[in-house]
């Protein structure tokens, strides 16, 4: 029983140095986390100039992963960010489960939040039953080609096809040994349209092979790092991917200094030699037709598509790396045959 | 007075939890005074609100269940997360199969898909457990990744919807499910469906096989003491298999629950069992545990991590505290509760002898060495 | 099938499935001495996923990667320090407390990495440090000894740890009361402060995992685990409680990822059968599982607190 006692006191001794040290952590963390907690505070006096300004209008947007992602949800955040408005903009991130998606839109529905972004496909079921409860509310629903009939939802979706071939145009071109690996997480949603596009573009520009390997998780970054790898070994010298998942990808990436292609947000953050171009959404292009939509009394009812034409689809060229002769001009081509229908993206 | 102590001390455990919960608060600067109140704003502010609490519980009472019958046999049962998948995607196919059935029917049949789902998932580590010599905490684990596959392989090829394959998007998520299957509200005008119903019904149920049937007793003999058991006669091996078995059908009615009262009305995938379950498998462990092993006691006990988790998803929308922290506290109480129980047993002694004053107790006496054995 | 069988080929998916097995190995040998004493931990995947987020964060901020690892290490013995709290001298039911710090571990590491990281910030990775001499011999130089210090160690204490199992007085009592308790107490031997011992050096070892993990890829997501640790639990009893038999397990489930991604990348496995290939190292552990069964025994005291009366 003594020796018990004494263990005791030994554990509370450590115990609290551990508390004492996780404490410190804190401390130091307040201080090396500037950058965020500074990003916060804008974020914070932008809505209170809005609020300022009088005619603010309040938004809200429901995501299934992390609003800075860097892919998916960051896309959209950075969109109604760039809209030419006094924007009150409040964020549920994180949520993939529909019922919890459901209720917090559901929840800014009853606070009386003007237009509502349910950004994720699987959202589309609660939609059916809440739109109609809220007729005044706009919602704004995606990836969707439809609106499934509601009056007062807009439906948007990206072809993202057309900047996954010019990503693979590129590729191509950049490619020595003629072999171009692919990783994503699970064969879906606009990173299929994006891997579908890329391999088409790739192999209309030269005589190469395209490697897709999709890992069959969303989640699991370890294996995504080790799917690049093992493209590595096979002599791909070049790698593009889709989801959050991919920076596991990037990391083996910049570890052998293989070129990257990034889509749906610019990748440029993650390795700002190898990134060579990215495929960004810019929501806002249909954001504003929506807005104004509502505007003029019209709540809901049309779906949205951005294009490499409206330019709602970018192609972002990093500045940091070199892109061999030519390269840039066969970009620039397909960019202008794929607005002017006279390339096929394969979609 | 012994009754009231038992209970009193998860609860303070929990108090003790919360307390953590508001110390993670306010290292990330936000106040937990007001994070209180939009927790509790989130979980009971409105009838509504109150209904998904319910609804968000419902899972968590199955699951509970269901490992209070493993538990009082003496298996461990970490394989929820792979029976709710699996009893979800059993009831799934059976609606797509035939969703023209009415739904006085169909709703039934959809209910019942999923028992048989999960208690075949949750028979293999009950029967490599029983004749295999097979440990089920890694058989459960193992089948949990192994479902997970096959669910994202089903939503991808077998069960996809056609829609999906003709547009070319290819979500992996089923068509828009059967509207006879889906289960009807009990209150008129709040969204309160009849899956709550079955679950509360499914915990009573198990409470009267446990203590009130001749396989009850067996179960428990089993959980008791194997020898003893074996040398009453007991067939101890087809009885440990039973007890996986059943409590893998509660997980399985849990994920038919989870689909067919989802306001989804399909099921889908991001590829982790989490994004569908809501981690209900792992939740469901700490609901039963928290009601002390008791099936009865987990139904509260479910409500109140029901409650949590609900107003977590609440304390993110007003606060912008991530929903995680509910996760965090969760685990907190556990292991609260679980080092409470130590206490208790001490108070239990104390108290033994006034206690015959409070009459036969014998179901509390058992709940606590549940608790802490 | 003919692309696969080239000696490159080969040595590069050998590379991955020991890369790949590195953070099962840590955190399965940690686990192993637990269990010897008589103490399981589920609490694993939680431990990895805090000292992952730790460690992260700690080279995300100071480039310093030795920093890095400690941190895990620290975070790890933390973590232990709590379980020992609750399993040895609270005596709680320790299948469940697991749960309980793998909750917490899953739930804290996402709501810090979400309030102080946020984006996934590409952070140093752990170098991969040729072992001079062994690494020039063809093909296995590469495929064996081109790899980050992190997996030298881990594949080092292998031999390390079943020497002290076996022969030393502290692995002699830590197996003493992980199989019977009383009797080593009679003898004068410590049951709490072994056990406390061997959680210590479990959960410091899962803490280096978390760290190698999370180092090695250079970059944190929540949840970046993805049931690793649980994974690691099951190789335990795969490896029938010996280091050598751990690392069989780990290399064997890194093997099959890492041969399962090359033919993944080659078309061996066609696109519409990957999420069938990917049950593949669960299935074969369920499998070995039941071959082993009955063959070996866990320690006896295995899951049982220790009182005197």
């Amino acid at each position: 029983m003594t020796s018990n006692r004494h263990l005791l006191r030994l554990l509370a001794l450590l115990f609290s140095f551990g508390l004492i040290a996780a404490a410190c952590g804190d401390s130091t963390d307040d201080t090396s986390a500037d950058a965020g907690e500074t990003a916060e505070s804008d974020a914070d006096s932008d809505s209170e100039d809005a609020d300022a300004g009088g005619d603010t209008l309040t938004m809200a947007i429901v995501a299934p992963s992390a609003s800075d992602d860097l892919a998916f949800t960051q896309s959209m955040i950075e969109s109604i960010e760039a809209l030419d408005r006094d924007i009150d903009l409040q964020v549920t991130d994180g949520t993939f489960v529909v019922d919890d998606a459901a209720a917090a839109i559901r929840g800014y529905a009853e606070d009386g939040v003007e237009v509502i972004v349910a950004h994720g496909t699987q959202f589309g079921g609660p939609l059916t039953e809440i739109a109609p409860e809220f007729p005044e509310t706009t919602f704004i629903w995606g990836t969707s080609s439809d609106t499934q009939g509601l009056e007062n939802v807009f439906a948007y979706y990206p072809a993202a096809d057309q900047g996954g071939y010019v990503n693979g145009v590129l590729a191509a071109a950049i490619s020595e040994s003629g072999k171009i690996g692919v990783v994503g997480p699970v064969e879906a949603g606009d990173a299929v349209a994006y891997i579908n596009g890329f391999a088409q573009g790739a192999m209309d520009s030269g005589d190469v092979e395209v490697a897709i390997t999709y890992t069959g998780s969303f989640s699991d970054v370890a294996l995504m790092a080790e799917a690049a790898q093992a493209h590595l070994s096979n002599d791909v010298d070049v790698l593009t991917g889709s989801s959050q998942a991919v920076v596991g990808a990037v990391g083996v990436a910049s570890e052998n200094g293989v070129p990257w292609f990034g889509t749906q947000a610019n990748q440029v953050p993650l390795d700002g030699e190898l990134v060579v171009a990215s495929q960004v959404y810019h929501w806002e292009v249909v954001l504003v037709e929506m807005l104004d939509l509502r505007d003029s009394g019209t709540l809901g009812g049309q779906a949205f598509e951005i294009t490499l034409e409206n330019g709602g689809l970018e192609i972002e060229f990093n500045d940091g790396y070199e892109l061999p002769e030519g390269a840039r001009e066969a970009a620039d081509a397909a960019i202008a045959g794929i607005i002017d229908g006279s390339v096929d993206t394969g979609a | 007075m012994k009754r009231f102590l038992g209970a009193s001390i998860p609860l303070l455990a929990a108090g003790i939890a919360f307390l953590f919960g508001a110390i993670m608060l306010l290292a990330i600067g936000a106040s937990p005074w007001e994070g209180l109140k939009a927790l509790l704003d989130g979980a009971f502010g409105s009838w509504d609100r109150l209904a998904a609490t319910a609804i968000k519980a419902t899972p968590l009472i199955l699951v509970g269940a269901g490992i209070t019958i493993a538990f009082r046999t003496s298996v461990v049962n970490i394989g929820g997360e792979g029976q709710i998948v699996a009893g979800a995607l059993l009831s799934t196919s059976v609606a797509l199969a035939v969703p023209d059935l009415p739904g006085i029917l169909l709703v039934p049949v959809v209910l019942i898909a999923g028992l048989v789902g999960g208690a075949i998932v949750g028979a293999i580590p009950g029967a490599l457990k029983a004749y295999a010599s097979v440990n089920e905490i890694l058989s459960t684990i193992m089948l949990n990744i192994v479902m997970v596959q096959l669910m994202n392989y089903l939503l991808r090829g077998p069960l996809i919807d056609p829609r999906e394959v003709e547009a070319g998007t290819r979500i992996p998520q089923t068509e828009r499910l059967s509207d006879n299957a889906s289960l009807p509200n009990i209150v008129p005008g709040v969204r309160l469906h009849l899956g709550v119903l079955v679950a509360v019904l499914a915990a009573v149920a198990v409470y009267i096989l446990l203590w009130r049937t001749p396989l009850g007793f067996r179960l428990r003999a089993v959980g008791h003491s194997p020898d003893a058991a074996r040398a009453a006669g007991i067939n101890v091996k087809a009885n440990i298999t039973m007890a996986l078995s059943m409590s893998g059908s509660l997980g399985g009615l849990a994920g038919a629950i989870l689909v067919f009262g989802s306001e989804g009305q399909r099921m889908v995938t991001d590829g982790s069992s989490t994004g569908f379950t809501g981690s209900a498998g792992f939740n469901g462990i700490v609901a039963a545990l928290f009601g002390g092993l008791h099936p009865l006691w987990t139904i509260p006990s479910s409500f109140l991590f029901g409650a949590l988790l609900t107003g977590a998803t609440n304390l993110q929308r007003v606060l912008q505290v991530p929903a995680p922290i509910a996760i965090a506290i969760n685990g907190i109480v556990v292991v609260f509760v679980v080092s409470s129980g130590r206490i208790r047993e001490k108070l239990d002694r104390m108290l033994d002898a006034r206690s015959e004053l409070d009459g036969p107790s014998g179901d509390d006496t058992a709940t606590a060495k549940g608790a802490s054995a | 099938m003919r692309d696969f069988f080239t000696v490159s080929i080969l040595v590069a998916t050998i590379a991955s499935g020991i890369r790949l097995a590195t953070p099962y190995l840590l955190a399965g040998l940690g686990e192993t001495i637990g269990q010897r004493s008589g103490v399981l931990n589920l609490g694993v995947d939680g431990v990895m996923q805090l000292s992952a987020f730790f460690s992260y964060w700690a080279v995300l901020e100071t480039d310093n990667l030795w920093l890095g690892m400690v941190i895990g290490l620290v975070v790890g013995l933390v973590m232990g320090v709590i379980y020992a709290v609750v399993t040895v001298v609270l005596k709680a039911q320790q299948g469940i407390s697991g749960i309980g710090i793998f909750l917490f571990g899953l739930g804290f590491s996402d709501l810090m990495f979400r309030r102080q990281v946020g984006t996934p910030k590409p952070a140093n990775q752990l170098p991969e440090i040729p072992i001079p001499l062994l690494s020039d011999i063809p093909w296995v130089g590469e495929a064996l000894f081109e790899h980050s210090v992190v997996t030298y160690a881990a594949f080092a204490t292998v031999p390390l740890l079943a020497w002290m199992l076996r022969s030393t007085t502290f692995g002699m009592n830590i197996r003493a009361v992980g199989e019977n308790p009383q009797a080593a107490d009679s003898l004068g031997v410590s049951v709490a402060w072994n056990r406390t011992f061997a959680i210590l050096i479990g959960n410091g070892m899962a803490g280096l995992a978390g760290a190698a993990l999370v180092l090695e890829l250079g970059i944190f997501q929540p949840n970046l685990t993805n049931g690793l640790g649980f994974i690691a639990v099951a190789l335990v009893y795969f490896g029938a409680w010996r280091p050598v038999g751990i690392m069989s397990g780990a290399l064997l489930y890194g093997l099959v990822a890492a041969v399962v991604l090359q033919w993944k990348a080659q078309g061996i496995i066609p696109r519409g059968a990957s999420d069938i290939a990917a049950m593949a190292p669960a299935v074969l552990t369920i499998l070995a599982l039941i071959i082993l069964a009955g063959r070996v025994q866990a320690p006896a005291a295995l899951t049982r607190p220790f009182s005197r009366h």
